[in-house]
C-alpha cells in the first residue's frame, strides 16, 4: 500500500541509526547493499517504510531498492519470530537426511513454540551433518525429535 | 620452541564447544606463569574428529570430542604440576580424549601451501601471523618494483583459478594490467556458494593475512588501488576475522580501505569482460580466495619448487573422516577418499564421488584412480570445481542427487534468461516426475534434450553448468534412472 503523498518524512528520526552507514557511502547508490545489511541488523527486518526511507536517502526509485532487496535470500520483509530454526540443506546434510528432517519439522507446529522455521543452503560445517542453526547456534548431528525437544526448552 | 597448546576455534570446532574448552584451558593455565600458553587457531584438518587440540613442541594432536570441559581443566592443571611443561605434555591424556597419529594419512599426505599457517597461527593476531612468515613477500615485491615480473611468475607457475572455472591466473592478471587507465580494482570472490564446500571459509577464518597479502600483491601487479572482498553472509566468523586482519594491516600502513555497486546479481553479456569493464566500470581483477591464497607461497618457493601446486578440498558426505585437506595437484581420488578419508562408513561401499557442486558431476567408484586435475576430471564429465568433494555410498539414489542440484540451480537462477529460468524449473519437474514413478521413456529423452538446450543457450555459467549433474548421472548411472521407469520399459 503506497504511502499518502502528504505524509511527513517521519523516517528521518525513526531511522537515524542508519545515518553513519549512509554517510560512509556518501548517500550514493552503490552503498545500497551495505545499507540494507545494516538496516536489517538494526531493525530486524526491512519494512516498507524503512525501504522507502532508504530509497529517499540514496535518491533511488523505490522499485530499484525493492528489486535489489528481494533478490538476495538474506533480506527479510517480515518481522522475525522470537526464535529461528534453520535446517541446513547443503549436499552433505542432504545425503545424511536433511530432507526428512525438514519434512518432519515442517509438520510440527513451530509457531506455537515461537519458532520460525526456515532453511539455509550450506553453512560450511559439513562434518556436523545433518544440522540445524537455532538463533545463530549450530546444533550438529540432529534428529527431528531431538530438535523439537530442545526447541521446547527455549524461552518462549 | 616453547610449549604451546593450539586449539581450533573455526566454525566447525566452535559448534562443538571449542570456545568453552578454550576458556577451561585458560583457567587451568592462569597460575602457570610463562611456561605454557594456549592459543586459538584455525582449522587443523579432520573436522569430524573435532574439537581438535594440537600440542607443541611434542607434535601431538588430540580429539576432544568426548572430553568434558571441567575435566579438561583439572587434568591440565594437574599435568603441569610435574615441572617442565613439554615433558608433562608428552604423556598427557585427558579423560575421553583420543590421539591422532602423525602418520594418519589424512594429515601426512597433505601439502599445505595455501593452508600452511592455518592451524598454526592465531587468526586474530598479526604478530603471530608475521612470526610464521606472513607479509614477507609483499615487501620483497615492492622493493623489486617490477609488476611484470610478478605476473610472469604467476603465468609460469601454471596457476589456474581455484574458484572452479580454472582460468589461467597469470593470463587474467596480464589482461587487467594491460588495460589503460590509472584506476583499477581487485575483487576477491569469497561468496563460496557451493553447498558442501568450505575451503575458502577455512582460509579466511584460519589465516586471513595470507589472503590479504595475496590480494595486495595482485593489486600491485595489475595496478589496482582498491580491493573488495565479497563474503557470503553465512560466514559471520570469517567476516569478523577479515575485518580484524584488515584493521591490523591498515594500522601497519600496508592497506588503506566497501555487495559492491548495490545491484541485483544479474549477469551482463560478455564481452566486455570484468578485466576491461568491471566494478564501477573500471578494469577489475576477480579471483577466488584460494587463488589469492596461493600467491605468497608461490613467491616464497619460486616456480620450480612450487611445481604443479596444490588444491584444497572439503571432503564430506558418506565418508569416515571428513574435513579440509590440501593435496598436491594430481593426487588420485582414491587416495583422498579412501586412504585419507577412510572410505565409506562400515558395511557400505562407495558408489560415486561428487565434485564441483551444482556445476559439476560425479565420478563413479570404478574411476576412483583418476588423478585430481582439471583435465582428467573434465574428461569424465565433471569439473574440479571449487573443491567441494562429497562421497556418496551405495544407499544413494543418483537421480535424487541430480534433482537436489537442479533445485539449487533453479533457486539461484537470477531469472534474466529463459533457458535457465524456465529450463531449470522444467528439468526439476521432470526429475521429480521420474522420482515419483510417474515418468515414461519419453520423459527421459526430453530430460536429456532439455539439458543440452539449457547448457547451450544460457547467458552465464550458472545456466550453462546447471545440467551437468543431470548429464553426468545419466552417463555413469543410467541404471538409476531406468529403474524408475515402468517395469515393461526398463532395459
Amino acid at each position: 500500500m503506497p504511502l499518502p503523498l502528504d505524509q511527513p518524512q517521519s523516517g528521518a528520526e525513526q531511522y537515524e541509526g542508519l545515518d553513519p552507514v549512509l554517510q560512509r557511502h556518501g548517500h550514493q547508490a552503490h552503498g545500497l547493499i551495505e545499507v540494507l545489511n545494516h538496516a536489517q541488523q538494526l531493525y530486524g527486518h526491512l519494512s516498507e517504510p524503512l525501504l522507502r526511507h532508504i530509497a529517499r536517502q540514496l535518491q533511488l526509485p523505490f522499485s530499484r531498492v525493492q528489486g535489489t532487496a528481494s533478490f538476495y535470500h538474506l533480506f527479510r520483509f517480515k518481522a522475525p519470530a522470537r526464535h529461528s530454526c534453520l535446517v541446513c540443506t547443503g549436499t552433505a546434510c542432504h545425503v545424511l537426511g536433511a530432507a526428512q528432517l525438514w519434512a518432519d519439522l515442517r509438520s510440527a507446529v513451530m509457531e506455537q513454540l515461537g519458532v520460525e522455521l526456515g532453511s539455509v543452503r550450506c553453512i560450511g560445517t559439513c562434518s556436523g551433518a545433518p544440522l540445524v542453526v537455532v538463533d545463530g547456534e549450530v546444533w550438529n548431528h540432529v534428529s527431528s525429535s531431538a530438535v523439537l525437544k530442545r526447541l521446547r526448552e527455549l524461552e518462549p | 620452541m616453547s610449549a604451546c597448546l593450539r586449539l581450533c576455534t573455526a566454525a566447525s570446532c566452535r559448534s562443538r564447544g571449542a570456545s568453552e574448552l578454550l576458556e577451561h584451558c585458560r583457567k587451568a593455565l592462569a597460575s602457570d606463569q610463562a611456561q605454557l600458553r594456549v592459543k586459538q587457531v584455525g582449522c587443523l584438518g579432520p573436522c569430524s574428529d573435532g574439537p581438535l587440540l594440537a600440542i607443541d613442541p611434542v607434535d601431538r594432536l588430540l580429539s576432544l570430542q568426548e572430553v568434558n570441559g571441567s575435566d579438561l581443566e583439572t587434568s591440565l592443571a594437574e599435568a603441569l604440576q610435574g615441572g617442565n611443561a613439554a615433558t608433562c605434555l608428552q604423556q598427557w591424556q585427558p579423560s575421553g580424549s583420543r590421539e591422532l597419529s602423525p602418520d594418519e594419512p589424512f594429515l601426512n599426505l597433505q601439502r599445505r601451501l595455501v593452508l600452511g599457517r592455518c592451524g598454526v597461527v592465531d587468526p586474530e593476531s598479526l604478530a603471530d601471523a608475521m612470526a610464521a612468515g606472513a607479509w614477507q613477500q609483499l615487501p620483497r615485491v615492492l622493493e623489486q618494483n617490477d609488476p611484470a615480473a610478478v605476473i610472469e611468475m604467476v603465468r609460469r607457475s601454471g596457476l589456474r583459478g581455484r574458484g572452479g572455472a580454472g582460468y589461467p591466473t597469470g593470463l587474467k592478471w596480464a589482461t587487467v594490467a594491460a588495460m589503460p587507465g590509472s584506476q583499477k580494482v581487485v575483487v576477491c570472490n569469497a561468496d563460496e556458494g557451493d553447498p558442501g564446500a568450505f575451503m575458502d571459509r577455512t582460509l579466511m577464518e584460519g589465516d586471513p593475512h595470507t589472503l590479504l597479502e595475496g590480494m595486495a600483491i595482485a593489486a600491485f601487479a595489475v595496478g589496482a588501488q582498491q580491493g573488495f572482498i565479497y563474503v557470503r553472509a553465512e560466514y559471520p566468523l570469517a567476516i569478523e576475522r577479515l575485518r580484524t586482519a584488515i584493521s591490523a594491516a591498515e594500522q601497519q600502513g600496508w592497506l588503506g580501505i566497501h555487495s559492491i555497486e548495490g545491484q541485483r546479481g544479474v549477469p551482463r553479456p560478455r564481452p566486455p569482460y570484468p578485466a576491461e569493464h568491471g566494478v564501477f566500470g573500471l578494469p577489475t581483477l576477480i579471483n577466488n580466495v584460494e587463488t589469492f591464497g596461493n600467491i605468497p607461497a608461490l613467491l616464497e618457493l619460486g616456480v620450480e619448487a612450487y611445481g604443479t601446486g596444490t588444491k584444497v578440498f572439503s571432503l564430506t558426505g558418506h565418508v569416515q573422516r571428513s574435513g579440509v585437506l590440501e593435496v598436491p595437484m594430481g593426487t588420485s581420488l582414491r587416495t583422498i577418499v579412501e586412504t585419507m578419508g577412510g572410505g565409506a562408513p562400515q558395511g557400505r561401499q562407495i558408489k560415486a564421488v561428487q565434485t564441483g557442486g551444482p556445476s559439476g558431476g560425479c565420478v563413479p567408484a570404478s574411476a576412483l584412480d583418476t588423478p585430481v586435475d582439471y583435465d582428467s576430471l573434465k574428461a569424465l564429465g565433471t569439473i574440479m570445481g571449487s573443491g567441494g568433494m562429497v562421497v556418496l555410498d551405495d544407499t544413494t539414489n543418483m537421480v535424487d542427487i541430480a534433482a537436489f542440484f537442479i533445485a539449487f540451480s533453479r533457486e539461484e537462477s537470477c531469472g534474466k534468461c529463459i533457458p535457465c529460468r524456465s529450463g531449470t524449473v522444467q528439468l526439476e519437474m521432470l526429475l521429480r516426475k521420474l522420482l515419483e514413478r510417474r515418468g515414461q521413456a519419453a520423459d527421459l529423452q526430453q530430460l536429456e534434450a532439455l539439458c543440452h538446450t539449457v547448457a547451450d543457450a544460457s547467458l552465464c555459467g550458472l545456466g550453462q553448468s546447471a545440467p551437468k549433474p543431470v548429464l553426468s548421472t545419466l552417463r555413469h548411472f543410467r541404471g538409476d534412472y531406468l529403474a524408475l521407469l515402468p517395469a515393461e520399459v526398463q532395459r
